[in-house]
Parts: C-alpha cells; structure tokens; sequence
C-alpha cells in the first residue's frame, strides 16, 4: 500500500539522527574555546575575537542571544555555566546583571583607567566597551537645524510645531525606553510624561526600526527622526547621497543620550583571569578592533573614533546613570504606556 | 441515508453517546505513555511557575494590560476570521472544482506556511509603511498631504499574520474535504440545496474537527508571536510579557503575566472542543470517494485561479520577490560576503534539527492518539489535552522552563550523591532545544494527527481488538494506516514551525551551534535586511521541502480511484 | 424465571451439559450515576442465537460491549466458552477473547482489501492455512470473487457479508453483531439477514445479535432478551416473547399492543366489552387486571347499536388494521382480511377472536396466577 514515502521519510529522519550523534552536532567532541562568551552583541565581534587570539594565542568563543535571556539562561546554569564573560549592548541590563549576582568584581587599574567612571560599575563588575548616542536625524530640506532646541532638543519637539513631522522607535525598544529612562533621571517624572505626551500631541510616527526611520526621513516621510547615530553611519555608507543630516541634541544643555555596550567577568567563570584578560584587551588595545567595525564610539578616551563618525564632530554626551537605566527602565515602558505612545 | 460518514448526535445515538474512544478499560501501559508525555511538557512550563512564585510575591502588571487584553482579542479574532475565510475557502476551491491552475495552486498554497511571520512582516512594512516604495510613489503622485492607511496597525497585523497563518486551515479543511465522502453531499444538493450552501451547510459542518484544529493552532501561533506583533505595534498580551521581562528586568512577573497567556490558550482549547461539538463525526465503512470537482469555465475559471494567485502572491511569492531583490543586491554590492561558508552547517543544523523533532513530535502524538483510542479515562484524556498547551507558551519560557527544570534535576541529582549529574546536557547539546521543540510543538502534531483519529470509527478498533489484534499491531496495522494523512500533515507542521523557531535555539543552543534562523536573526536584530535576505530565503527553501513532501500527499489523495 | 429452566425450552439446544458458549452472571455496569446494566443474567448455548432488543439506553449495547470486552463490568462475571474472562478480579482484553464482532457500519479496513480484511484475525495462522481460511470463509459468504476488491468498492450488503466473513475467520465462540442490518436499504435487508442467520446456523456459530427492530428479533432469535433500564425484562422464546409477555413494557414493546382494564371474577374474565374468555385457576377471585390484546386478537362485526366505532382505518396490503374508539373513548386496534374494510365512522361490535388466553397484567407485570391479597 502507501505506507512507503512514510517509511522512507522515517527512515530518513532515523539515518539524519545516526549522522548528527556521530557529527559533533551533539556537542561531543568540540574543544571548548579558552574563553566562552555570552553576547547580546553581534555585530564584528568575531573580528575583534580572531584579533584577541592572534595577539594572544587565546581562542575565544560566542554565543549571541538576547541580553535578558542570556540572564537567564545565566542563572539557571549557575555554577555548571561555561560562560567566562557576559556582554550587553545596554547599560541598563548590565546593571541588572551586576544586581543578580551572576558577575564578579574585577581588580583592574588598566580598565579603570581606560572607562570613564560613568561608563564602568564602581565595583569593577561591568565595563562599558563601546558608545553609542541616540540623537536628531532630519532631513534637511524639511528642517533648518536653527529649528532645534539646543538646551533640550528632546523636549523641543513636543512643540506644536513638529506635529505631523517626527518619526520615532517603538514603545518596545530599549532605545526608546532608555531614552526615555534618562529623561526621566534628568528631569523626574512629571516633567518626561510632559515630554512624552508632547510627541504623542505631536502625532509622533512610530516605526520597528531605525534603518526605517532613517528611509522615511530620506524619502521626506518624516522630517525628523531620532536614531543611533551608527545606523545614520551605515545608511550612510550604503547610500553616500542620503537626504538626511544628524544633529547633535541638546548641546548646550544636559547633552545627547548615550547608551553603552559592555562586559563583564562571570561569577562562576572557570577561567576569569583569561576572561578579565578579554575585557582589558577590548577596552584599551582591542577598542578600535571592537567599535569600528559599527561605527560607535570608542569609550577609552585615548582611542581615537574611525574617520566617519569623528567627522560627524564631537558632542557632548548626556551623563550615563547606569543605576538610573536599570531601575527606572521599568518606569519608563510605564510612562510609555500612560502617555499613550504608540 | 447518508452512506459514508455517520453523523451520530449522542442525544439520540443508542446508549446515550459514548465518547470517542473505543473502549473504556483502557491500557495501563499505553495510558501511562500519555501521561509520561503529559508530565514531560508539562513539566518546563510547570518549573517557570513555581520558580516565578517561589521568587516574588505580587507581580508587577504592565499599565494598559487592559487594552492588551483587548488587542490579543481581537488580534485573535481578526486573523481567525481571516484564515478561516481565506484558508476554508480556498480550500472549498481546489476541492470542488477544475480550473486553470488548480493542480499547481491545490499545493503551492501551501507555501505561505514557510515563509516566517517574522520575515513577512518586515517585508510587508518595508514595502507600504510610510518610508516604503508604495506610499513613496503615492505620495510623488498625489502630494505628501494624500491620505494613506497607516498599515503599522492591527489591520495590518491582521492581514499579515493571516496570510502567512491560512495553511493551516487549508491544510486540515482540505484533508477533510477530500476524505469526506460524496454522498453527504449529493444528498444535500438533490435535497434542492446549492452548491454554496451545500457546503455551508453539509461540508463545513462535518469538517469541523478539522477547521477548529487549524483555527486552534491559528490562535496558538497568534498569542505566542511576538516578532510580527512588533512590527506592527499591536500591544498583545504576549508583547507585554516581554515588556515586563525585558523592558523592566522583572522576569517572575513576565512568567505570572505569561499565565494569562496560557488562560488564553486554555479558553482557545475549550472553543477547539466546544466547536468540534459533542457529535461525533467519522467515516462510516470505506474511505471517502472525495467530491465530484466541477469545471469553472471562462470567467469565473480564472477569477477562481486569481484568488488563489492572490493569496500565494501576497502571502508567499512577493515576499520571496522582495527578498531575492535584497539578496541580489547584497550580492552586487558585496559579492565576496555572498556564501558565507558556514551557511550549509547552519542549513544542515536547522533541517537536522527540525526533522528530529518532527519525528519526536510524530511518534508521541500517534501513540497519545492510539492510547487514546485504547480507551483511558478521563485523567488520560485530560492528560492529553494537557500536552496541547505548550504550543501557547512563548518559545523563551518554555526555553527558560527547560533551563530551570534541568537545573534543578541537577541538584536534586547531586543531593541524592550521583556523581555526575545532568551536568550541561541541555545547553551543552542540542537534546535542550529538541525538548523545548517537542514541548512547544506536540500541539501541531497532535492536532493533526486527532483530527485524523477522529475520522476513524471507533468501530474499526474494536473490529480489530476483536480479531485478535495487540495494541501494538492496532497502531501498525490500522491506526498509522488510516491516520496517515493526518501524520504527513503533522510532520510537515511540525518540520517547517520547528525551522522557523527563533527564541528556542537562540536560548538553549550549545556553542558553535547556529541554525539559519538564528543566523538570521543575527542580521536582522541589527537591521541588516539586506545581509538576512538571504538567510531568510534559506529558511523559506528549508521550509519548503516539507511542503513538497506535503505535495505528495495532496497528488495520493486526489489521484482517481479504481471503481468497477 | 430461571434460565435454565428457558434453555431446555430452546429446541434442539437444550443439553445442559454441554458448556454454554457464553454465561453472563449478575453483570452490573455503571456510567456515573447512570445504570447502563444492572444484575444482568445471561447464558447461551453453543449455536443458539440470541437477540438483544429494547429502546435506545436500555443496556443492550452495553451487555454487547461488556461480552466483547470494550468495558469492563462493575460487579458479575462473564464466561466464554467456559473460560471467565471478567469478573472482580480478571479482566481478559478484547483481542484475547473468542469473540467476534460485526458492526452496523461494517468497519471494515479501508486500506485492506475484501482478502486482507478476512485474514486480519488469522496472522497466527501459516500463510497457506490463512490462505485455505480465507477462502473458505468467503466462499461460505459467497464472496470469493470479490476477493480482491476495497471496501469502498462493494455495496452496503457485499460489506455487510465481509465483515461477518473477517468475524467468523478466526472461529470464535461468539459472534457479535450490534445491528448489523440498519444500514442496509430496506430491501436488501431482509436477504443480507436470511443469509446471516443461514451462515450463523450453518457454521454452528453462537452469535448474539442487538437489534432495535421487533420483527427481526423475533425471527432471527433462538431466543430473544428484552431489555429495558440496563435490566433483563424477559429472555424467552419468540413465541412466548410475543404470546406470553412478561410486562406491560415487553408486550407493547415486542408487537403492537393495547390495553384495557378488566375484572376477573370466579374465573370470568370480562372488560368492556363484554366477557373475554374464562381464567383457569382463578376460581375463588375477585380481582381487578388489564388485559393485553393484540390487534389479531380483537375481532369486529358491524352492529348499528354498538357505541364503538371505527376512528381510523390503514391499509397494509394483506391485512387492513382497524382503530375502534370504544364508549369508554380507549382505542383498540384490529387487524381484519384484506377484504374488509369498515369505514371510518362504522359502529361494531367489539370482540375477542376465541381460543385466546390474553395476559394479564396487574400493575406493570403480567400475572398467571391470582395475585395473593
């Protein structure tokens, strides 16, 4: 009868099985890497890693995932986890990952010289690597910049005049709600509600992702977007005539928002003077190797940017409350939600 | 008299309608089975929430959860009813009648099963959202001041999700349509009824089982997504689990929140149940002939091949367009970053992955099935109804559930003096993400595979138990043979979800371990939609082989019977 | 009554030496509150063939289910050719019990063909022996050139025939066969239902046969069970069934029935209309009855003066059954020759056919002798 292409399809599956137990698939067999990783961070590391090895002579290995689930995952391994280093693209899970007990405190001169004191735990648990800022995207036929508010451009737009103009990230994204962290920080509560119901007034346009935003802001969609500024440097690698200018907020007031990617040495790490090694080699000689690759920010001071962000000028950075990210991140996706954002 | 399926209300049915299963003795061994499967999904979801209330005493709930509540609803709603019509429909279409293209479209509709939600929703907004080509050309067009619909909206979750989610019901609907008989039919169409609503009436009532299995499933999908929800800002009650998790750190008040997800799902399972309803529909004696296809000619042949052009396009063929066009750019653009070596090691691990989950998923819903039809009392029935909700769990939970259930057989091992332990099986291989695989999609297998068991008149059991037959020889002999249809189906379910899959192997895979869609998630977490193109065309490739093993199916049962 | 004392009534059955081919013994079954069988007692010799028949609930699929092994009994033990295969303590599976099964929808293999259907109970057996089997059993079903056809491809009638074929294969020491003919369109069935009886008794087969149709139950059976409430009204003869009816329920259940009050005094049975015949035995009473009369039973001749008269009047082709609204305003029916016809309307006298020994119920249950007050 037919019972054939079903046998067959078994059969397979049984044979695909017999060839994954024998193929390492399994996880048996592999060499451990000396130094394993796990990283919420994708974007080059590999290159900055082949870097640290070839230095070295110390291999090291990735697992990407997602900040919050690597916690995870993190803590229910507990001390059988084969994670040495654990890194964050955001400061604030850092913090929540330095609160949950899972890093351990570093004895680094080099590290605590290298990261400004706003960018590092004061414990050494955590080290900001690389910087990013989240900053005014406009196009710069709908917008003269002399239109910004430059003591607080964030609050500027909640000016009748951007109605109908900005686009900006989703109420789900750890940019927006970052940002909106640090507003928070900087000015309490009722003033960020305030500036938030003033974008909502302004019929913000809410999209899924900041290349879009950047699209939108370039085809005349939007006039004004706010964005990493690494994604303006991409798209503007891609697409060199891109109708989009960035614009440095609140420069002559409490400064741009920055968020920071990080690391740091986990507890129950087999192998943490290795693992410290990694952290110290990416934040001094590694840093170029670990930043440039996505156009961010170096954050050892020593360290020069790559030639295309550094011509977007220097700016001064709003200063990093990575207690304020953790704790008040919660408030922000609450005042998100009060203010109707969406 | 209807001459192949009897429809037997228990109210009037002799002795008051027994339930479906054959016997009500049941078998120790094959009832324990069921259990024992019960126990292990069970089990992840279990250890999340006795972790979440062991840890924290009152949950913090996300403001709006009211609102969240609503969109889920009608989220669920919309993209039921859009499936139901798109999916229900088409497969009315390819059933009764010939027209151009049908042969081809009876299985490539199919096809939208295999292209990501995920995938397609980006897809779709990159394309009408306000910076894309179309709303850009209307705007050159007609001025910037034009009205146009704001697609980043729940209709446009609606239309997305339910073009890539129809499948389901198509598949299920189909396999009942063509293995209903066509005697019921003809005997409501020379009772004066036409053809509509001799299907309305006749045909979709006794497909049933099978329209409610998709929907159910349909549903599942809908309250565990989370990508496409994004896309779209459709505040879903599953988006504010993660909002809860992620953007406030507070995972044991994401996991309570993640409970009235799985009320949700509780309350899609009893809708599944009240709308297969309390008769019992199966095949009486042989196998159905299957409708007599009627000829659309002119017009109406081609409007009817145009619907289906239509849900393929949108839902599959543009899309894949889309996606080749980024590629080949990306291509162009980077032509030495084109074939990332390791791509087949990623392609190999996601199909490896995915058939032995498959496989796993296959073999324990025939056997809950079998049990099932062995008889069992209610605990086992309930059980294995039990076994149907991690479908409804988020991928993540279900991925920290496995993490925390193995950690703690982990200690209790190392209590109990083992040497050894469990040590990093779970996340040291791949048996953690073959777990959560088989935890999360049991559902899609068993569903499949009941609604074929429900075709089959217990009668037949009990003709073999009393021929002599074991239990074991039933399940080879009768049963796999009989709900074959429903195993394909379910194998392929099983085959091109488990490819898809994203937070479980993100979550639980060893080092060095990548399938395609974590590859591509890799890009597209950073916004390189052009780089993931390609990955994510993969995934659709990947996708499709099951589809085209599908394919087979679909040719079998419609090939012409031998009639003397 | 005792069955055993019915089993010697059973022609050419009645050895009770030799080991019945199926004993149920105080068999109860309960669904939660319902009562599915209740105190059931049952014993067939080999090669008799019983009828189950009651209203739908009334426990004869359950009494089927319970021999065949798809449920398991509260309290009673059931034997199989002398082999318990359920009581407080065992339980034997279905598959391990000698018992064939034939079901109104046939349940037939779809897969199979009309060959590997049959041989499906014989795998224990060598190829060549299945083979021989097989085809004698076939043949017995006159089917052996369908051999190698599907089910879906026979008529509802050649199904019926290999369903009962696949039951008989592995030589069971009871058939089972829950309404196996309702399916079949009202022509066939009286054929298909010869043949089955025919290939039962030719076989020697003792098979038990659940049926909701009265006709059937009193011309195919040995003996015929009326069950009602999960209880055994009466299990007898057809004869004694339909002439001798235990209770109110069995005589209008088996056959057309009405019933009027009556008095029975110094042996005189009289109601009203009129003296119906005299009661043996019940010299010395004075009692109040109702008395069962059966269409057949009742007989009419036109009569002016008579208050009765004819209410309705339905041809059945042989015979022509008559409605009489007596004075009283209770209806009796009467089956006349084809020939007569009374109009509606008609006044007629209203008597009983003589020779008659009506049963008499007091209460629901009929009495044959004098109750003791």
């Amino acid at each position: 009868m037919r019972r054939r292409p079903l046998l067959a399809l078994s059969g397979a599956v049984a044979a695909l099985a017999a060839a994954l137990s024998g193929c390492g698939v399994l996880g048996v067999g592999d060499q451990p890497a000396d130094i394993q990783v796990y990283s919420a961070r994708h974007y080059d590391l590999e290159e900055a890693f082949k870097e640290f090895t070839k230095e070295t002579g110390l291999t090291v290995d990735f697992l990407y995932g997602d900040d919050a689930e690597l916690l995870q995952r993190l803590k229910a391994e507990g001390d059988g986890t084969p994670a040495d280093v654990y890194m964050t693209v955001d400061a604030g899970n850092l913090w929540n990952a330095a609160k949950e007990g899972v890093l351990a405190p570093l004895d680094s001169p080099q590290l605590d010289t290298a990261v400004p004191a706003d960018l590092r735990d004061p414990r050494g648990r955590w080290y900001g690597l690389a910087l990013r800022a989240r900053t005014v995207a406009y196009n710069p036929d709908a917008v003269d910049p002399s239109e910004f508010d430059p003591k607080d451009t964030y609050a500027g737009l909640t000016d009748p005049k951007w109605e109908g103009r900005l686009c900006m990230r989703d109420e789900t994204e750890a940019y927006t709600q970052s940002l909106v962290a640090s507003l928070i920080d900087l000015y309490g509560r009722g003033k960020a509600l305030e500036i938030v119901k003033g974008w909502v007034a302004n019929d913000v346009q809410v999209m899924s992702n900041d290349i879009l935003l950047l699209e939108a802001v370039d085809s005349g969609a939007c006039d004004v977007a706010l964005v990493n500024h690494y994604y303006y440097a991409r798209k503007l690698t891609e697409q060199p005539d891109l109708d989009v200018k960035l614009y440095w907020a609140s420069q002559e007031g409490a400064g741009a928002h920055v968020n920071i990617s990080g690391a740091g040495v986990v507890k129950a790490s087999d192998n943490p003077k290795q693992a410290q090694q990694l952290i110290e080699w990416l934040g001094t000689k590694g840093q170029s190797d670990f930043v440039d690759g996505n156009h961010e920010y170096p954050v050892n001071a020593e360290v020069k940017p790559e030639q295309m962000i550094a011509d977007f000028g220097t700016f001064k950075r709003m200063p990093l409350d990575p207690e304020a990210y953790g704790t008040l991140n919660a408030e922000a996706t609450d005042l998100l939600a009060e203010a109707g954002y969406k | 008299m209807t001459e192949s399926w009897a429809l037997v209300d228990p109210r009037t049915a002799p002795d008051g309608g027994r339930p479906r299963r054959a016997t009500s003795t049941g078998r120790a061994t094959w009832s324990l089975l069921v259990l024992v499967i019960a126990a292990l999904v069970a089990t992840p979801v279990v250890a999340v929430v006795v972790d979440a209330v062991a840890a924290s005493g009152s949950a913090s709930l996300p403001r709006g959860l009211g609102g969240m509540v609503v969109t889920t609803l009608l989220l669920m709603l919309g993209v039921g009813l859009g499936t139901l019509v798109v999916g229900a429909g088409l497969a009315w279409l390819v059933t009764a009648y010939r027209f151009p293209l049908r042969d081809v479209l009876v299985w490539l509709l199919v096809l939208p099963l295999a292209m990501p939600a995920y995938i397609l929703g980006f897809v779709f907004l990159s394309t009408f959202d306000i910076s894309g080509p179309v709303q850009g050309a209307v705007r050159s067009l007609f001025g910037s001041d034009v009205w146009t619909p704001d697609v980043r909206s729940l209709p446009g979750a609606i239309v997305v999700m339910s073009l890539t989610l129809y499948p389901y019901v198509y598949l299920l609907v189909r396999a009942a349509l063509a293995e209903q008989g066509r005697s019921t039919y003809d005997a409501a169409r020379t009772l004066g009824a036409s053809r509509a609503r001799a299907f309305r009436k006749v045909l979709l009532p006794l497909a049933r089982p099978s329209i409610a299995a998709g929907l159910a499933l349909v549903m599942m999908e809908v309250l565990t997504d989370f990508a496409t929800v994004q896309y779209f800002g459709v505040k879903t009650v599953s988006v504010g689990v993660y909002l809860v998790w992620k953007g406030t750190f507070d995972f044991h008040s994401a996991t309570q929140l993640s409970g009235l997800v799985l009320l949700f799902a509780v309350a899609v399972l009893a809708g599944e149940r009240l709308m297969r309803g309390r008769a019992r529909y199966h095949q009486k004696g042989g196998r159905g002939q299957g409708l007599e296809t009627r000829s659309l000619a002119g017009w109406r042949g081609w409007g009817a091949a145009l619907l289906g052009v239509l849900a393929l396009g949108a839902g599959f063929v543009l899309p894949v367009l889309r996606l080749l066009a980024w590629a080949v750019g990306d291509a162009l653009s980077d032509p030495d970053g084109l074939l990332d070596p390791r791509s087949v090691e990623y392609l190999v691990n996601s199909m490896v992955v995915a058939s032995i989950a498959a496989a796993c998923c296959v073999l324990l819903s025939l056997g809950m099935g079998h049990a099932l039809r062995l008889g069992g009392g209610r605990v086992v029935r309930s059980a294995a109804q039990l076994t149907t909700f991690g479908y409804a769990v988020p991928g993540a939970v279900i991925g920290i559930g496995v993490l925390i259930a193995f950690a703690g057989l982990d200690t209790a091992l190392k209590n109990l003096g083992v040497p050894g332990g469990t040590g990093l099986v779970v996340t040291g291989s791949v048996i953690g993400i073959l777990y959560a695989y088989v935890v999360r999609f049991l559902a899609p297998a068993y569903q499949a595979v009941d609604a074929s068991f429900a075709k089959v008149s217990p009668n037949m059991t009990l003709s073999a138990m009393s021929l002599g037959a074991s239990p074991r020889r039933i399940l080879a002999r009768v049963h796999l043979p009989l709900v074959r249809s429903g195993v394909a189906v379910a194998l392929v379910l099983v085959m091109i979800d488990a490819v898809k899959e994203l937070p479980i192997v993100l979550l639980l895979r060893p080092f060095g371990f990548t399938t395609v869609s974590v590859w591509v998630y890799e890009l597209a977490s950073e916004n390189f939609w052009q780089q993931a193109a390609l990955p994510a065309l993969l995934i659709v490739a990947v996708a499709v082989v099951p589809v085209f093993l599908l394919f087979r199916q679909v040719r079998v049962a419609d090939a012409p019977r031998r009639v003397h | 009554m005792g069955v055993d004392d019915l089993m010697t009534a059973v022609p050419g059955h009645g050895h009770a030496h030799v080991t019945p081919a199926l004993v149920l013994d105080g068999i109860s079954k309960r669904y939660g509150s319902v009562v599915a069988a209740e105190s059931v007692d049952l014993r067939a010799a080999p090669g008799e063939l019983i009828t189950l028949i009651g209203p739908s609930g009334c426990g004869k699929s359950t009494t089927l289910r319970l021999v065949a092994g798809l449920e398991r009994p509260d309290e009673g033990t059931i034997r199989i050719a002398g082999e318990v295969v359920a009581d407080r303590r065992h339980f034997q599976q279905p598959e391990h019990r000698r018992v064939g099964l034939v079901f109104q929808d046939h349940a037939l293999f779809p897969h199979l063909t009309v060959t590997q259907n049959v041989a499906f109970g014989l795998d224990r057996l060598s190829r060549s022996e299945r083979q021989a089997r097989v085809g004698e059993v076939l043949d017995l079903v006159r089917l052996g050139h369908l051999a190698g056809r599907y089910p879906h491809e026979l008529s509802g009638g050649e199904q019926q025939r290999v369903a009962l074929a696949r039951a008989l294969a592995p030589r069971p020491a009871v058939v089972l066969l829950d309404e196996p003919f309702s399916s079949l369109d009202e022509s066939l069935r009286a054929q298909v239902r010869a043949d089955t009886v025919e290939v039962l008794r030719e076989t020697g087969t003792t098979g038990m046969l659940v049926t909701h149709d009265q006709t059937e139950a009193l011309s195919v059976g040995d003996r015929v069970v009326v069950m009602r409430g999960g209880r055994v009204e009466q299990a007898d003869t057809p004869e004694r069934v339909f002439e001798h009816p235990a209770s109110r329920f069995v005589a209008s259940f088996m056959g057309d029935a009405d019933f009027l009050p009556a008095h029975v005094r110094d042996a005189l049975l009289t109601c009203e209309i009129g003296v119906v015949s005299t009661v043996p035995g019940w010299a010395n009473t004075d009692c109040d009855v109702d008395v069962v009369l059966r269409p057949h039973e009742v007989a009419l001749t036109i009569d002016p003066a008579s208050p009765a008269h004819v209410v309705a009047v339905e041809y059945h082709g042989a015979f022509v059954l008559h409605t009489v609204r007596l004075a009283s305003g209770r209806t009796l029916r009467s089956w006349q020759p084809h020939a007569v016809r009374h109009p509606v309307g008609t006044a007629v006298a209203v008597s009983v056919v003589p020779g008659i020994t009506p049963t008499l119920l007091v209460g629901d249950d009929a009495v044959t002798a004098p109750p003791s007050t």
